[in-house]
């Protein structure tokens, strides 16, 4: 190569320009070309010794791929990136590039690092829409059977890797379609629903069973699983809404983020009447929270017609969001009232919200997060006129599976135990991973997890330290 | 897809679907619901389990065609499927050695007390069951409730059948006239808890009651199902649906019933279109 190092930019992504993106549910950015891919791919230093690879929870060969992109075999290097991530097309869009891989990027030490995850993407959807998805090598069928609970990423993940080495793997879904938080948490805008089937079809497609509609805790317990089952590994996430337990937030047009978006994306509310679930139609919706949950509600509330604004206790500087997801709310017209905190809500005498009472803040000392602590300022009341507020404070870990699991320990916040390079829990057989085991984090982290506890059951599989 | 077995008016505005679905039927228990999605535009509306067959692998489905959800559900016939049946969901009734238990059903409420007057009888409990509704057109199951209690009082609001008024009525004069009642059950509309738990409250009477609040997922992940209860929030989905009718928030439950009801009509009228479109 004979170009200088640094020499071409980092590549941008075409995307729907706000004022058009805010009235539609399409997808956001438009993807790379080829010209482009090419021309950023080309980018890659193609390191020795990539540091990149250690920013990747599911062990991606990056420079690999993006060496076959720049050698225009496109599908070989959706290839490359299958063989350790089964969902690449969800995380080229979903994942914190910028504290994963390209963290570490070598060129990012002095230019802006290779856009991997836009190379990912594009590889991902170069393969998927000219119609060339082949399957990877799948080990001899070992006859041994896993029980997966919970059919978002984690499951997913360690599904179709057991599925690789030659086990059975059965996926009991809760909901009536698999794909869990891809589904019904990140909206249409940011990660297409047909994106996220055709990587479950994928997942089909490498010999595993996805049954839907099976609460695990009601349908069938973990005891029974294991009945009829090998191993069983538990990636329900971190599906129980917090709520502030404020005056009057049982009000009509209060909602937790989880239903807002599970009411728009997985019931597709936001084509009503044509589809039958509705949601509310609002003039002026408040979002309460920082992450990336509260942009994606904020974003939602946009698209559906509302004015927004989104309250956050401390400074924009502390927001756990992606920035680039800050950005794009702020683009779209997000007002910020940053540095605010909700104390109770108003409503009417029908019972519907009608304002939301906040108090200004101010940033004191650190606390254990290590971020200032945001302390009110006396005096400060200030009422928001609203009809919707979308509470988008956290989750936490939903009991159904512990509470029916006998002698699986779990800690004081209900999240499972489990190793962290295994995924064992307290129960013999039993593995876990995802939000279940660490609280509300990533898709990629809990990918991660699933990646690390299919070798685990693998090797319990096949014998090896099969007694603890 | 889970199949229809049966299909049975059992009134003139109430409808019985026998529904193939082996996992819930084995687990079910006397107060617990499901969640069905008729079709793919469908939303997903819950019901509680009027009865179930472990042995068929069946459960029994009962309810009124007043939404577009409902109505929808009512058009498929035998051989048909419904897309999507989860559960059994929620707690089960705590069916104990209680003495004399009142089962009151009001309306369709009718059908989820059933199970719960099976149960408690078999537990050994004197059952008298009291089911009500406003005229006959909505009665139904007075022979099954027989023969799983001890003693059945059956009221119309308007007299059509048998005697005029409402179940709180005849609660009063049952309890008026002597009757020791050692715990009521009463799953019906919420105007009609409400009034059985104020009674019952008078009387000292512990009563459980059974909320039918909006729900989505079913599993305590939307909190769409909140409900006051003692002061504090609870998810009628995972909490419940029983709680203590003395305790409940019945007017925030009214409230939040009511937050869809515009779109809900918008939906209905769209149907009813629909419908008058293709049958022209």
């Amino acid at each position: 190569m004979t170009k200088r190092i640094g020499e071409i930019p980092r590549q941008k992504m075409p995307e729907q320009s706000p004022e058009d993106r805010c009235k539609n549910f399409d997808e956001v950015p438009l993807g790379y070309t080829v010209e482009l891919a090419q021309r950023e791919a080309s980018r890659c230093l193609q390191c020795k010794k990539p540091a990149c690879r250690q920013g990747c929870p599911v062990e991606i060969d990056i420079p690999a791929f993006i060496r076959l992109i720049v050698e225009g075999d496109f599908v070989g290097s959706a290839q490359k990136l299958k063989e350790t991530n089964n969902l690449p097309a969800v995380c080229g869009r979903v994942c914190p590039q910028e504290a994963q891989c390209e963290k570490f990027c070598i060129l990012g030490k002095r230019f802006e690092p290779v856009a991997i995850g836009r190379l990912e993407r594009f590889a991902a959807d170069y393969e998927r829409t000219h119609g060339e998805v082949n399957l990877p090598e799948i080990a001899v069928d070992t006859g041994k059977r896993v029980a997966v609970v919970g059919g978002g990423p984690s499951g997913l993940t360690l599904a179709a890797d057991l599925a690789k080495m030659g086990h059975r793997a059965t996926i009991f879904e809760g909901l009536h379609t698999p794909g869990g938080v891809l589904v019904y948490g990140i909206p249409e805008f940011r990660l297409p629903k047909a994106i996220v089937r055709a990587e479950v079809d994928f997942v089909r497609r490498l010999g595993v069973e996805i049954e839907a509609n099976q609460v695990v805790g009601k349908t069938i317990t973990v005891d029974e699983l294991l009945e009829t089952f090998d191993a069983v590994y538990i990636a329900t996430g971190a599906g129980a809404p917090v709520f502030m337990n404020i005056e009057g937030e049982n009000l009509n047009g209060i909602y937790s983020a989880n239903e807002y978006l599970t009411r728009v994306n997985l019931m597709k509310a936001y084509r009503f009447p044509e589809m039958d679930t509705p949601v509310a139609r609002s003039r002026k919706a408040v979002v309460i929270g920082g992450g990336n949950v509260a942009m994606d509600s904020a974003r939602t509330a946009r698209r559906l017609g509302a004015e927004v604004h989104l309250v956050y206790r401390r400074s924009r500087v502390e927001m756990p969001a992606r920035d680039e997801e800050i950005h794009h709310a702020e683009e779209e017209g997000i007002e910020f009232q940053l540095l605010t905190n909700p104390i109770r809500y108003l409503g009417n005498e029908e019972g519907w919200v009608t304002g939301a009472e906040c108090l200004r803040m101010e940033l004191g000392q650190p606390d254990a997060s290590g971020r200032r602590r945001p302390v009110p300022i006396e005096g400060s009341e200030f009422v928001i006129e609203v009809d919707t507020v979308i509470v988008a404070i956290g989750n936490q870990a939903n009991p159904l599976v512990p509470a029916s699991t006998p002698g699986l320990e779990t800690n004081r916040w209900g999240n499972i135990v489990a190793d962290e390079e295994t995924g064992k829990t307290s129960r013999d057989g039993v593995f876990a991973g995802g939000d279940i085991v660490t609280g509300a984090a990533t898709v990629i982290e809990a990918m991660g997890a699933a990646k690390r506890a299919a070798r685990a059951i693998d090797r319990f599989l096949r014998g090896e330290g099969k007694k603890l | 897809m889970y199949p229809i077995v049966k299909k049975q008016r059992l009134a003139p505005e109430v409808l019985l679907l026998e529904v193939e679905a082996s996992r819930i039927a084995r687990k079910a228990e006397a107060g617990q619901f499901m969640i069905l999605r008729v079709d793919d535009p469908g939303e997903r509306i819950p019901l509680t389990l009027a009865d179930w067959d472990r042995e068929r692998g069946t459960i029994t489905l009962i309810f009124q065609e007043v939404g577009v959800s409902t109505k929808k559900l009512g058009l498929l016939n035998e051989g048909e499927a419904i897309s999507d049946c989860v559960g059994p969901l929620g707690h089960a009734s705590e069916i104990g050695e209680y003495g004399t238990v009142v089962c009151i059903g009001g309306g369709v409420g009718i059908a989820p007390i059933y199970p719960v007057a099976r149960a408690q009888r078999a537990a050994g409990n004197r059952v008298i069951s009291i089911i009500g509704a406003r005229n006959k057109n909505l009665l139904f199951w007075e022979d099954k409730l027989r023969a799983v209690s001890d003693e059945v009082l059956v009221t119309t609001d308007d007299g059509s059948y048998r005697r005029k008024g409402f179940v709180t009525d005849v609660l009063k004069q049952l309890v008026d006239g002597g009757e020791q009642v050692d715990i009521a059950y009463a799953i019906g509309p919420v105007v009609m808890m409400r009034a059985v738990s104020h009674l019952t409250m008078e009387y000292g009477i512990h009563t459980v009651v059974s909320l039918n609040p909006i729900m989505m997922d079913g599993t305590g992940m939307c909190g769409a199902c909140r409900v006051t209860v003692d002061g504090e929030t609870r998810f009628a989905c995972v909490d419940g649906p029983e709680f203590d009718g003395h305790k409940v928030d019945f007017v925030g439950l009214m409230k939040r019933q009511q937050m869809y009801l515009g779109q809900e009509k918008e939906a209905r009228e769209r149907m009813g279109h629909c419908r008058a479109e293709r049958d022209a």
